[in-house]
């Protein structure tokens, strides 16, 4: 088996960093709608508390990393520009989705929402652990609080599930290639 | 205007001063917002897209985004310091909040986009 650096570097981007945020999200909705539910929350412990707050941070790096191996590692080979006369656009993934109408809207709807749309999600999801953490038990006092915290973790949870879908089907249509090989041991046929 | 100890109606007395989370939610609606807004500018206005294109490889997309971050964060530091102590009306944080989000994500939505620039 063997993989190019670019296609290894979009795994890392989506299926890594993209794919364990949205993963990640289940549990810090749990949490949240353990501390919205009605008639308070039971206080967490001292251990049980610093889990949530590393469970918290990893989903802010996660969200972060996504966004910025997509936007300064991923996008600038997706976007890249082919030299004249160039006929096959195996490497230039934007110019090979425009190039056909069946595949245009790949990009013109779906890179250009989720380039964009792809960035709410770490900053909400920042306010959200900020929040979380601060405030700890203390969240189950503040309705209001809570409210807009589980509001902006579901947009986030939105925002990162539009980027995720379009990342993976752009990618099936146009996958991001190049650079030196990856040799993957153990996936030879005998 | 409500009584901010109105959220907490049916519920021991908060500890923490909401302030902090309302700088908190307010800055990260209008980090939201700040994407949204720089986004449609860059791509309604060439000179603008020109100004984004902090990092060329990357394009407008480098500006958009740094911009919408420094706003984020230098309007939630401002906040914080000013808020922080304080017990604050969360209702009519929250709706700001909201409607910055919500337009926000309506102007990266790109025909939304594009009817404002009547495309």
């Amino acid at each position: 088996m063997q993989m190019s650096f670019r296609e290894f570097v979009t795994a890392v981007h989506g299926m890594g960093f993209g794919a364990f945020f949205l993963l990640t999200f289940s549990g810090t909705l749990f949490e949240l709608r353990r501390l919205c539910g009605s008639g308070g929350a039971p206080a967490l412990g001292g251990g049980a508390r610093r889990i949530l707050h590393v469970y918290l941070i990893a989903l802010c790096v996660l969200g972060w990393c996504a966004v910025f191996s997509g936007a300064y590692l991923v996008y600038p080979w997706y976007r890249a520009h082919p030299p004249a006369g160039t006929t096959d656009l195996g490497e230039f993934a934007q110019r090979k989705l425009m190039s056909s109408p069946a595949t245009a809207g790949w990009h013109n709807l779906g890179m250009e929402w989720k380039e964009h749309v792809a960035w709410f999600a770490p900053i909400a999801i920042t306010m959200v652990a900020f929040v979380m953490i601060s405030y700890g038990n203390d969240l189950s006092r503040h309705r209001q609080v809570r409210k807009a915290v589980f509001g902006f973790a579901a947009a986030a949870f939105f925002a990162a599930g539009i980027a995720g879908f379009f990342g993976a089907m752009i990618n099936k249509s146009a996958p991001v290639q190049g650079g030196a090989p990856i040799v993957i041991p153990g996936g030879a046929s005998e | 205007m409500k009584n901010p100890a109105a959220e907490t109606e049916g519920a021991p007395e908060a500890q923490i001063p909401n302030g902090g989370a309302a700088a908190a939610i307010l800055s990260a609606g209008v980090g939201c917002f700040s994407i949204g807004i720089c986004a449609w500018l860059g791509d309604a206005y060439a000179p603008l897209a020109r100004f984004f294109d902090f990092y060329n490889p990357t394009g407008p997309l480098s500006g958009v985004t740094t911009s919408a971050i420094l706003i984020w964060l230098v309007l939630w530091i401002i906040l914080s310091k000013a808020w922080s102590r304080k017990s604050l009306p969360m209702g009519m944080i929250n709706l700001s909040a909201f409607l910055l989000l919500g337009l926000g994500m309506l102007l990266v939505f790109p025909p939304f986009g594009d009817f404002l620039q009547g495309k």
